[in-house]
Protein backbone atom coordinates (compact mmCIF):
# COMPACT_ATOMS: atom_id res chain seq x y z
CA UNK A 1 0.00 0.00 0.00
CA UNK A 2 1.22 3.29 -0.88
CA UNK A 3 1.26 5.98 1.86
CA UNK A 4 -1.87 7.98 0.48
CA UNK A 5 -3.81 5.00 0.40
CA UNK A 6 -3.25 3.74 3.87
CA UNK A 7 -4.08 7.49 4.89
CA UNK A 8 -7.15 7.18 3.11
CA UNK A 9 -8.22 3.68 4.38
CA UNK A 10 -7.45 5.12 7.67
CA UNK A 11 -9.89 8.07 7.23
CA UNK A 12 -12.02 5.96 6.23
CA UNK A 13 -12.30 3.86 9.16
CA UNK A 14 -12.45 6.72 11.04
CA UNK A 15 -15.38 7.85 9.76
CA UNK A 16 -17.53 4.47 10.62
CA UNK A 17 -16.19 4.84 13.78
CA UNK A 18 -17.30 8.22 14.35
CA UNK A 19 -20.94 6.48 13.10
CA UNK A 20 -21.17 4.05 15.25
CA UNK A 21 -20.36 5.67 18.75
CA UNK A 22 -23.32 7.52 19.10
CA UNK A 23 -25.07 4.22 19.13
CA UNK A 24 -23.11 3.04 22.29
CA UNK A 25 -22.93 7.04 23.17
CA UNK A 26 -27.38 7.02 23.48
CA UNK A 27 -28.54 3.73 23.63
CA UNK A 28 -32.05 4.76 23.93
CA UNK A 29 -32.39 7.84 21.55
CA UNK A 30 -34.22 7.49 17.68
CA UNK A 31 -31.61 9.76 15.78
CA UNK A 32 -34.13 12.20 14.25
CA UNK A 33 -36.45 11.00 11.95
CA UNK A 34 -39.53 13.16 13.28
CA UNK A 35 -39.24 16.04 10.83
CA UNK A 36 -41.46 18.47 12.86
CA UNK A 37 -38.96 18.03 16.28
CA UNK A 38 -36.99 21.00 15.20
CA UNK A 39 -40.42 22.71 15.11
CA UNK A 40 -41.00 21.56 18.45
CA UNK A 41 -38.56 24.31 20.24
CA UNK A 42 -40.10 26.74 18.06
CA UNK A 43 -43.41 25.63 19.43
CA UNK A 44 -41.74 26.24 22.85
CA UNK A 45 -39.96 29.50 22.37
CA UNK A 46 -42.92 30.91 20.21
CA UNK A 47 -46.27 29.34 21.26
CA UNK A 48 -48.23 31.58 18.55
CA UNK A 49 -46.25 31.09 15.47
CA UNK A 50 -48.05 29.15 12.94
CA UNK A 51 -46.00 27.56 10.19
CA UNK A 52 -47.41 29.24 6.77
CA UNK A 53 -46.32 27.10 4.26
CA UNK A 54 -46.13 23.53 3.73
CA UNK A 55 -43.90 21.33 1.44
CA UNK A 56 -44.47 21.30 -2.07
CA UNK A 57 -44.55 17.44 -2.06
CA UNK A 58 -46.75 17.49 0.57
CA UNK A 59 -49.66 19.87 -1.32
CA UNK A 60 -49.29 17.23 -3.97
CA UNK A 61 -49.74 14.46 -2.38
CA UNK A 62 -52.42 15.76 -0.01
CA UNK A 63 -50.12 14.33 3.07
CA UNK A 64 -46.20 13.41 4.62
CA UNK A 65 -44.19 11.45 1.98
CA UNK A 66 -44.50 7.91 2.86
CA UNK A 67 -41.04 6.72 4.52
CA UNK A 68 -40.17 4.67 2.32
CA UNK A 69 -40.59 6.91 -0.70
CA UNK A 70 -38.51 9.60 0.96
CA UNK A 71 -35.81 6.59 1.33
CA UNK A 72 -36.02 6.21 -2.50
CA UNK A 73 -35.97 10.02 -3.05
CA UNK A 74 -32.19 9.84 -0.81
CA UNK A 75 -30.57 7.00 -2.22
CA UNK A 76 -31.16 8.31 -5.32
CA UNK A 77 -29.64 11.74 -4.56
CA UNK A 78 -26.58 10.14 -3.24
CA UNK A 79 -26.74 7.66 -6.08
CA UNK A 80 -26.82 10.09 -8.92
CA UNK A 81 -24.17 11.99 -6.91
CA UNK A 82 -21.58 9.06 -6.17
CA UNK A 83 -22.42 8.24 -10.30
CA UNK A 84 -20.85 11.45 -11.24
CA UNK A 85 -18.23 11.74 -8.86
CA UNK A 86 -17.01 7.95 -9.46
CA UNK A 87 -17.40 8.59 -13.09
CA UNK A 88 -14.75 11.39 -13.01
CA UNK A 89 -12.72 9.17 -10.87
CA UNK A 90 -12.85 6.23 -13.20
CA UNK A 91 -12.31 8.89 -16.39
CA UNK A 92 -8.96 10.37 -14.83
CA UNK A 93 -7.67 7.17 -12.68
CA UNK A 94 -7.59 5.49 -16.17
CA UNK A 95 -6.32 8.48 -18.32
CA UNK A 96 -3.00 8.47 -15.87
CA UNK A 97 -2.91 4.83 -16.39
CA UNK A 98 -3.05 4.58 -20.41
CA UNK A 99 -0.94 8.10 -21.03
CA UNK A 100 1.86 6.21 -18.99
CA UNK A 101 2.02 3.44 -20.88
CA UNK A 102 1.22 4.83 -24.46
CA UNK B 1 -5.01 18.62 31.41
CA UNK B 2 -4.69 21.84 32.45
CA UNK B 3 -7.26 22.39 34.80
CA UNK B 4 -9.52 25.02 32.45
CA UNK B 5 -8.92 22.55 30.02
CA UNK B 6 -11.00 19.75 32.88
CA UNK B 7 -13.84 21.97 33.30
CA UNK B 8 -14.16 22.79 29.74
CA UNK B 9 -14.16 18.92 28.79
CA UNK B 10 -16.73 18.70 31.69
CA UNK B 11 -19.54 21.25 30.75
CA UNK B 12 -19.07 19.61 27.18
CA UNK B 13 -20.29 16.32 28.62
CA UNK B 14 -22.58 17.54 30.66
CA UNK B 15 -23.86 19.29 27.66
CA UNK B 16 -23.96 16.97 25.34
CA UNK B 17 -25.81 14.63 28.05
CA UNK B 18 -28.28 16.69 28.16
CA UNK B 19 -29.05 17.25 24.77
CA UNK B 20 -28.87 13.54 24.39
CA UNK B 21 -31.58 12.77 26.87
CA UNK B 22 -33.59 15.55 24.37
CA UNK B 23 -35.12 12.80 21.41
CA UNK B 24 -36.05 13.18 17.79
CA UNK B 25 -34.74 16.35 17.36
CA UNK B 26 -33.74 16.51 13.51
CA UNK B 27 -31.12 18.84 13.40
CA UNK B 28 -30.75 20.13 9.59
CA UNK B 29 -32.28 22.70 7.52
CA UNK B 30 -35.00 25.27 8.34
CA UNK B 31 -38.26 23.37 7.71
CA UNK B 32 -40.98 24.53 5.34
CA UNK B 33 -43.08 27.91 6.26
CA UNK B 34 -40.81 28.28 9.98
CA UNK B 35 -39.37 31.29 8.82
CA UNK B 36 -41.52 34.86 9.19
CA UNK B 37 -42.27 35.77 5.12
CA UNK B 38 -40.53 39.18 6.12
CA UNK B 39 -37.18 36.51 6.61
CA UNK B 40 -37.76 34.73 4.02
CA UNK B 41 -37.70 37.61 2.32
CA UNK B 42 -34.28 39.27 3.42
CA UNK B 43 -32.17 35.99 3.26
CA UNK B 44 -32.82 35.44 -0.27
CA UNK B 45 -32.40 38.95 -1.28
CA UNK B 46 -28.69 38.62 0.73
CA UNK B 47 -27.91 35.80 -1.34
CA UNK B 48 -28.64 37.05 -4.79
CA UNK B 49 -24.93 38.68 -5.35
CA UNK B 50 -23.37 35.94 -4.09
CA UNK B 51 -25.48 34.09 -6.70
CA UNK B 52 -25.07 36.48 -9.46
CA UNK B 53 -21.10 36.01 -8.86
CA UNK B 54 -21.14 32.43 -8.75
CA UNK B 55 -22.92 32.23 -11.86
CA UNK B 56 -20.07 34.30 -13.44
CA UNK B 57 -17.35 32.53 -11.65
CA UNK B 58 -19.31 29.26 -13.20
CA UNK B 59 -18.75 31.04 -16.96
CA UNK B 60 -15.42 32.10 -16.33
CA UNK B 61 -14.27 28.25 -15.59
CA UNK B 62 -16.80 27.23 -18.29
CA UNK B 63 -15.02 29.44 -20.71
CA UNK B 64 -11.44 29.45 -19.96
CA UNK B 65 -11.12 26.53 -18.05
CA UNK B 66 -12.89 24.05 -20.17
CA UNK B 67 -10.67 21.06 -19.10
CA UNK B 68 -11.46 21.51 -15.14
CA UNK B 69 -15.17 21.41 -16.06
CA UNK B 70 -14.87 17.53 -14.84
CA UNK B 71 -13.75 18.72 -11.51
CA UNK B 72 -16.35 21.22 -11.05
CA UNK B 73 -19.00 18.46 -11.81
CA UNK B 74 -17.48 16.29 -9.46
CA UNK B 75 -17.48 18.97 -6.34
CA UNK B 76 -21.00 19.57 -7.03
CA UNK B 77 -21.88 15.55 -6.81
CA UNK B 78 -19.71 15.52 -4.28
CA UNK B 79 -22.06 18.14 -2.28
CA UNK B 80 -24.77 15.92 -3.80
CA UNK B 81 -23.70 13.33 -2.08
CA UNK B 82 -23.01 13.87 0.96
CA UNK B 83 -25.78 16.11 1.91
CA UNK B 84 -28.03 13.12 1.51
CA UNK B 85 -26.32 11.35 4.33
CA UNK B 86 -28.36 11.24 7.32
CA UNK B 87 -25.47 10.03 10.23
CA UNK B 88 -26.73 9.69 13.71
CA UNK B 89 -24.83 11.72 15.95
CA UNK B 90 -24.28 12.00 19.71
CA UNK B 91 -26.91 14.22 20.65
CA UNK B 92 -29.28 11.54 19.80
CA UNK B 93 -30.39 12.89 16.89
CA UNK B 94 -29.51 12.60 13.29
CA UNK B 95 -28.14 15.64 10.41
CA UNK B 96 -26.10 15.94 7.61
CA UNK B 97 -23.11 16.97 6.52
CA UNK B 98 -22.97 20.02 3.86
CA UNK B 99 -20.49 18.93 1.13
CA UNK B 100 -19.71 22.65 0.29
CA UNK B 101 -15.97 23.02 1.58
CA UNK B 102 -14.08 21.21 -1.38
CA UNK B 103 -16.26 22.66 -3.99
CA UNK B 104 -15.33 26.10 -2.03
CA UNK B 105 -11.55 26.00 -2.12
CA UNK B 106 -10.93 24.66 -5.16
CA UNK B 107 -13.22 27.40 -7.40
CA UNK B 108 -13.78 29.30 -4.70
CA UNK B 109 -16.85 30.00 -2.39
CA UNK B 110 -19.44 31.93 -4.91
CA UNK B 111 -19.42 28.63 -6.93
CA UNK B 112 -20.73 26.61 -4.15
CA UNK B 113 -23.39 29.29 -4.01
CA UNK B 114 -25.18 28.11 -7.34
CA UNK B 115 -24.47 24.06 -6.51
CA UNK B 116 -25.76 24.26 -2.94
CA UNK B 117 -29.20 26.44 -4.30
CA UNK B 118 -29.41 23.27 -6.71
CA UNK B 119 -28.95 20.96 -3.71
CA UNK B 120 -30.89 22.70 -1.84
CA UNK B 121 -34.20 22.97 -4.16
CA UNK B 122 -34.08 19.18 -5.22
CA UNK B 123 -34.70 18.78 -1.47
CA UNK B 124 -37.03 20.78 -1.06
CA UNK B 125 -39.20 20.23 -3.87
CA UNK B 126 -39.02 16.33 -3.87
CA UNK B 127 -37.58 15.36 -0.69
CA UNK B 128 -39.98 17.85 1.28
CA UNK B 129 -36.63 18.68 3.39
CA UNK B 130 -36.04 22.21 4.07
CA UNK B 131 -38.43 24.69 1.99
CA UNK B 132 -38.73 27.01 -0.87
CA UNK B 133 -40.16 29.26 1.75
CA UNK B 134 -36.83 29.11 3.58
CA UNK B 135 -34.66 28.26 0.41
CA UNK B 136 -33.32 31.85 0.84
CA UNK B 137 -31.71 31.23 4.46
CA UNK B 138 -30.79 27.78 3.57
CA UNK B 139 -28.82 28.94 0.80
CA UNK B 140 -27.43 31.64 2.81
CA UNK B 141 -26.43 29.11 5.59
CA UNK B 142 -25.23 26.08 4.02
CA UNK B 143 -24.09 27.31 0.21
CA UNK B 144 -22.76 30.91 1.30
CA UNK B 145 -21.47 31.14 4.77
CA UNK B 146 -19.88 28.16 5.40
CA UNK B 147 -18.07 27.35 1.77
CA UNK B 148 -16.50 31.31 2.74
CA UNK B 149 -15.44 30.10 6.25
CA UNK B 150 -13.74 27.24 4.38
CA UNK B 151 -12.11 28.53 1.75
CA UNK B 152 -11.30 31.67 4.30
CA UNK B 153 -9.36 29.21 6.72
CA UNK B 154 -7.79 27.46 3.52
CA UNK B 155 -6.61 30.42 2.28
CA UNK B 156 -4.72 31.34 6.02
CA UNK B 157 -3.76 27.66 6.45
CA UNK B 158 -1.92 28.07 3.17
CA UNK B 159 -0.26 31.43 3.96
CA UNK B 160 1.00 30.21 7.07
CA UNK B 161 2.22 27.02 5.17
CA UNK B 162 0.63 24.50 7.63
CA UNK B 163 0.08 20.73 6.36
CA UNK B 164 -2.30 20.60 3.51
CA UNK B 165 -4.26 17.81 4.63
CA UNK B 166 -4.34 19.13 8.31
CA UNK B 167 -5.85 22.33 6.72
CA UNK B 168 -8.29 21.04 4.38
CA UNK B 169 -9.76 19.17 7.26
CA UNK B 170 -10.64 21.95 8.98
CA UNK B 171 -11.54 24.25 6.50
CA UNK B 172 -14.26 21.92 5.50
CA UNK B 173 -15.14 20.70 9.17
CA UNK B 174 -15.30 24.32 10.33
CA UNK B 175 -17.05 25.42 7.24
CA UNK B 176 -19.95 22.59 7.84
CA UNK B 177 -20.47 23.71 11.31
CA UNK B 178 -20.55 27.34 10.53
CA UNK B 179 -23.10 26.35 8.20
CA UNK B 180 -25.17 24.91 11.55
CA UNK B 181 -24.33 27.72 13.64
CA UNK B 182 -25.73 30.46 10.90
CA UNK B 183 -28.79 28.25 10.71
CA UNK B 184 -29.03 28.52 14.66
CA UNK B 185 -28.57 32.45 14.31
CA UNK B 186 -31.36 32.63 11.58
CA UNK B 187 -34.00 30.45 13.69
CA UNK B 188 -32.95 32.31 16.88
CA UNK B 189 -33.42 35.81 15.46
CA UNK B 190 -36.99 34.74 13.78
CA UNK B 191 -38.12 33.40 17.04
CA UNK B 192 -36.54 34.87 20.19
CA UNK B 193 -37.37 33.74 23.48
CA UNK B 194 -39.52 35.41 25.47
CA UNK B 195 -37.40 34.83 28.51
CA UNK B 196 -33.91 35.64 27.60
CA UNK B 197 -34.81 37.22 23.86
CA UNK B 198 -32.72 36.71 20.99
CA UNK B 199 -29.20 35.58 22.47
CA UNK B 200 -31.03 32.66 24.20
CA UNK B 201 -33.13 31.73 21.39
CA UNK B 202 -29.66 31.05 19.32
CA UNK B 203 -28.18 28.84 21.83
CA UNK B 204 -31.12 26.77 22.38
CA UNK B 205 -31.04 26.13 18.46
CA UNK B 206 -26.98 26.17 18.23
CA UNK B 207 -27.39 23.31 21.61
CA UNK B 208 -29.47 21.21 18.87
CA UNK B 209 -27.68 22.61 15.42
CA UNK B 210 -24.34 23.01 16.26
CA UNK B 211 -23.61 20.00 19.15
CA UNK B 212 -25.24 17.42 16.75
CA UNK B 213 -23.30 18.66 13.91
CA UNK B 214 -19.43 18.39 15.46
CA UNK B 215 -19.33 14.94 14.59
CA UNK B 216 -20.99 15.15 11.23
CA UNK B 217 -18.22 18.07 10.83
CA UNK B 218 -15.49 15.82 11.43
CA UNK B 219 -16.64 13.07 9.10
CA UNK B 220 -17.25 15.29 6.48
CA UNK B 221 -13.62 16.42 6.67
CA UNK B 222 -12.29 13.27 6.86
CA UNK B 223 -14.27 12.55 3.65
CA UNK B 224 -12.98 15.33 2.23
CA UNK B 225 -9.31 15.34 2.73
CA UNK B 226 -9.60 11.16 1.34
CA UNK B 227 -11.55 12.98 -1.73
CA UNK B 228 -8.97 15.44 -2.27
CA UNK B 229 -5.82 12.43 -2.23
CA UNK B 230 -7.55 11.09 -5.03
CA UNK B 231 -8.07 14.13 -7.09
CA UNK B 232 -4.54 15.35 -6.20
CA UNK B 233 -3.07 11.98 -7.52
CA UNK B 234 -5.10 11.83 -10.75
CA UNK B 235 -6.34 15.52 -11.34
CA UNK B 236 -2.99 17.29 -11.18
CA UNK B 237 -3.39 19.16 -14.62
CA UNK B 238 -7.00 20.23 -13.76
CA UNK B 239 -6.25 21.29 -10.33
CA UNK B 240 -2.67 23.37 -11.38
CA UNK B 241 -5.05 24.81 -14.46
CA UNK B 242 -7.85 26.60 -11.75
CA UNK B 243 -4.67 27.86 -9.58
CA UNK B 244 -5.22 25.37 -6.89
CA UNK B 245 -1.87 23.06 -6.65
CA UNK B 246 0.51 26.12 -6.98
CA UNK B 247 -0.16 27.54 -3.51
CA UNK B 248 -0.88 23.74 -2.42
CA UNK B 249 3.06 22.43 -2.65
Amino acid sequence: MTKNTKIIVILIAACVLLTVIPFLVSKNADFGGADDAAGDVVAELAPDYKPWATPIAEIILGGELPGETESLLFCLQAAIGSGILFYGFGYLVARKKYSKEG
Amino acid sequence: MKKQEKIVIMILTGMALGFGMVPTVNAMHIMEGYLQPAYCIAWGLICIPFLAAGIFRIKKVVNEHRKTLLILAMAGAYTFVLSSLKFPSVTGSSSHPTGTGLGAMIFGPSTMAVIGLIVLLFQAILLAHGGLTTLGANTFSMAIAGPIVSFIIYKIGMKFKLNKHVTIFLATALGDLFTYCVTSVQLGLAHPSSTSGVGGAVLEFLGIFALTQIPLAIIEGFLTVAVFIGLETYAKPELSEIGFLQEVK
